[in-house]
């Protein structure tokens, strides 16, 4: 192997196969297909071990990633595994949808120069060799300590506290208004991105740890929370995610052939839409598809509808290419799937056809004027730039807020203007005793990786509570 | 798995009733509130308002019409079968409320739903009159216990075969002419409640209306289930199921119940065949 310094810098980055763009945009089988052991330690070689790693820095949970390289390039996988676990209990998942261009690989040294580690790619290569190769056995667990947590909601955040605190030896049992655990990971991140047998895998793991799972209970419906104190649970975690759609508020929005992005991926994900009529859940095809956002969830509806045999699909966006959200893989993928990119575009208004079906959109054309609240150049409507474009299905993609319905139903939490759970940064603590909260309900729509970091500084937290008092 | 343990065929074996054994939706549910059900692992998520609930014995009763693949899976279970989700209670109550004299209109399978609520209404000291109707007799649900839970009851059928003759607006109307109505609900089929809206209307009877659009989740995170009320778009499944009958657009919601329709058709043939082949 290539282990003199000099050398390192020759190994170019290691590219991971991929199913070909023209095969891919029809079928939802995993875009990227993985390393094999070769490239992983041939990629693992041209990592220089820094003393100051900017990669570790980079990272919200500060994965030790020199460290976990270097296992690899040492061939110990069960020790590359360990490492990563340390902080990150999803490797598999984070490996393949954390935002690594702005986290670890965008502080990594080689980065400066060239094309940084690829540190994502080789997460992800640890934990798939774990799952073909592991032994399965499960992590030591602390003597029962007698006491009941309660986490409501089954997404990355909760999944974290619950694995945390099952380990520590306190009781766990979590609830899910879905039938199906996992949160944004089984219902809005596709098969394609993220397979779902991946996080069923993580899913069943915790419960053999001994973590119960109870599917449809809508907390603040089915349970309050002062019930679930009254049941017995001392502590409890709301990691509820931010469920609520949000549209553009424009003339025809309620047409037939316009959905949320939550309800489209909902159906192609959760309800595995795409196998109709094999499954009994339906889902529009879209001949001329538009998807409206640049975000990751734009990104994975316009795919869906790639996949699902659509003629055209356009994301319409009113800022530029510069402030597109979505991480610099999936914009590349979905380009490389024929997806136009409509820039600096506004829908105005929706028309349709006498049985209220759509049939095309009104659009402005914007450019980009003084910086707004967020930094970014606030785009402004070009007066007379109007067009029209044809399309019948639409997909709104344009964020999410916080759903209230478990929040109304709670009247002693304290909630900020958005209506998101406002909570002690640093322990995750709401201003109701005794309950925890993180992830998207506490920061707004974010990532995966910081739903888990705020989910494993509260689980510390929850057992700091348990065991010495609030 | 939510176990069926009691079950009716109704109007001709076209309508069917389920006692399912959910103690914890039970022990919530309220009159007006509905539950999502999925047979099995492939199934679509329904939603049903429940037509009663049984706290002691920790049952819910649902009674559906059977229109689809979906309804067609759900007829086949038989008692000791069930669904492998039930989620719940979903939707507001229905907020009960003496305020003297109520009328309760129901069309269809909206009869059911309109039972519970006809009996709260009751047994909050209102005076209920209770209009339902059906095509013909043999497709009327719940006359008895319907009679029980108001203080008159009228049935109506569109040919005729049983009660009046007529549409259930018909004796509505007249009530309405009598003038000493304070309340109206209305239940049934989206054209039923249109026009008994209107009615309503002319004559200045507050109105509740109880809405069944497409859902999926039930709990306000998808917005598949938006209804246009008032000129302002609401999610069903949680600003609803009940509405201000006089502000809903019930145009856009036919139309929006039409969505799948040619997927459900397409669906619901292939189940057919499959199922008289075997
Ligand atoms: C389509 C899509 C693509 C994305 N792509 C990426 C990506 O590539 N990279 C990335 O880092 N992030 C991505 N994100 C964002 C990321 O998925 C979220 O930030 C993250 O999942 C938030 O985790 P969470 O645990 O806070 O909540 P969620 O994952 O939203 O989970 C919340 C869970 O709580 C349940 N719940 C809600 N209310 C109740 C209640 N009252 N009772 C019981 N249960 C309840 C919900 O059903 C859900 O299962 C994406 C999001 C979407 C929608
Ligand atoms: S910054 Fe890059 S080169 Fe340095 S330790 Fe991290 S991954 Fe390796
Ligand atoms: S059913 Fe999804 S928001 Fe109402």
């Amino acid at each position: 192997m290539a282990d003199k310094p000099g050398k390192k810098k020759t190994i170019p980055r290691q590219a991971m196969a991929e199913q070909e763009p023209e095969v891919r945009r029809r079928n939802f089988e995993e875009v990227p297909l993985g390393y094999t052991m070769e490239q992983a330690q041939m990629e693992a070689s041209r990592c220089l071990q820094c003393r100051k790693p900017g990669c570790t820095s980079g990272c919200p949970v500060s994965v030790d990633i020199p460290g976990f390289i270097q296992c690899i390039l040492e061939g110990d996988m069960t020790a590359a595994i360990r490492n990563l676990w340390g902080k990150n209990a999803l490797p598999a998942v984070c490996g393949r949808v954390c935002p690594q261009e702005i986290q670890c690989e965008g502080e990594c040294i080689l980065g400066k120069k060239g094309d940084p580690v690829a540190i994502g790619n080789l997460e992800r290569f640890a934990a798939d060799y774990e799952r073909a190769h592991g032994s399965g056995e499960l992590p030591p667990k602390l003597p029962p300590t007698g006491k009941k947590v309660a986490v409501v909601g089954s997404g990355p955040s909760g999944l974290t506290v619950a694995g945390d605190l099952i380990a520590k030896g306190h009781d766990v049992t979590i609830f899910e208004a879905f039938h199906k655990a996992g949160g944004v990971l089984v219902y809005g991140i596709p098969e394609f991105r993220l397979p779902k047998a991946i996080v069923g895998q993580e899913v069943h793991f915790l419960e053999r740890l001994g973590v119960k799972i109870e599917c449809n209970a809508v907390v603040g419906r089915t349970v309050s929370l002062d019930e679930l104190f009254e049941e017995g649970y001392d502590a409890i975690y709301l990691g509820v995610g931010a469920g609520l759609p949000r549209f553009m508020n424009i003339p025809g929005e309620n047409l037939v052939g316009i959905l949320s992005a939550n309800e489209y991926l909902t159906r192609a994900n959760l309800m595995k839409a795409y196998k109709f009529p094999d499954v009994d859940t339906p889902i529009p095809i879209g001949k001329n598809v538009t998807v409206l956002g640049a975000g990751n969830v734009a990104m994975d509806s316009a795919r869906t509808a790639m996949r699902l045999g659509a003629d055209s699909v356009r994301i319409v966006y009113r800022r530029s290419r510069q402030e597109m959200p979505a991480r610099a893989a999936e914009i590349h993928h979905a380009e490389e799937e024929g997806i136009e990119m409509m820039l600096l575009t506004n829908p105005t208004r929706y028309i349709g056809d006498e049985k209220g079906r759509l049939t095309g959109m009104e659009c402005i054309q914007m450019e980009l004027g003084e910086p707004d609240d967020s930094g970014r150049r606030r785009p402004v409507p070009i007066p007379g730039s109007e067009l029209e474009i044809e399309c019948d299905l639409c997909i709104v993609a344009v964020g999410s807020g916080a759903n209230p319905l478990l929040t109304q139903s709670t009247s002693d939490l304290q909630l900020n203007k958005w209506g998101y759970i406002m909570t002690e940064p640093n322990t995750g603590k709401t201003f109701k005793r005794g309950v925890w909260a993180g992830g998207d309900i506490v920061t707004g729509a974010a990532t995966v990786i910081l739903a888990m970091g705020a989910g494993r500084k509260a689980a510390d937290s929850i057992h700091e509570y348990l065991v010495y008092g609030w | 798995m939510f176990k069926i343990v009691h079950r009716e065929e109704m109007a001709d074996a076209t309508v069917i009733l389920n006692e399912i054994e959910a103690p914890l939706i039970a022990r919530k549910a309220k009159p007006g509130q509905f539950v999502i059900l999925k047979a099995n692992e492939e199934g679509e998520r329904i939603p049903l308002t429940m037509a009663e609930a049984n706290v002691e014995k920790g049952t819910l009763t649902v009674i559906y019409m059977v229109v689809g693949k979906s309804t067609a899976l759900f007829k086949t279970l038989q008692v000791g079968d069930g669904y492998q989700d039930v989620i719940g209670p979903l939707g507001k109550p229905t907020h009960i409320e003496k305020v003297g004299n109520v009328v309760c209109v129901g069309g269809g399978t909206g009869v059911a739903v309109l039972y519970p609520i006809t009996k709260a209404m009751k047994e909050a000291g209102n005076h209920v009159t209770a209009i339902i109707g059906a095509r013909n007799k043999d497709l009327l649900i719940l006359e008895d216990k319907m009679r029980e839970a108001s203080n008159e009851l009228i049935v109506c059928t569109d040919d005729g075969s049983y009660g009046h003759h007529g549409f259930v607006t018909d004796p509505l109307r007249e009530m309405c002419e009598k003038g000493s109505l304070n309340q109206a609900i209305l239940i049934g089929p989206v054209p039923m409640m249109k026009f008994a809206s209107k009615i309503t209307e002319e004559y200045d009877v507050p109105t509740l209306v109880s809405l069944n659009p497409i859902m999926v989740d039930g709990t306000g995170m998808c917005g598949g289930c938006r209804v246009s009320v008032g000129g302002e778009t609401k999610f069903a499944c949680v600003d609803g199921p009940e509405f201000d009958g006089h502000k809903v657009d019930y145009d856009e919601l036919m139309l929006r119940l039409q969505a799948y329709c040619e997927e459900e058709k397409q669906c619901y043939e292939s189940y057919c065949t499959i199922r008289d082949a075997v």
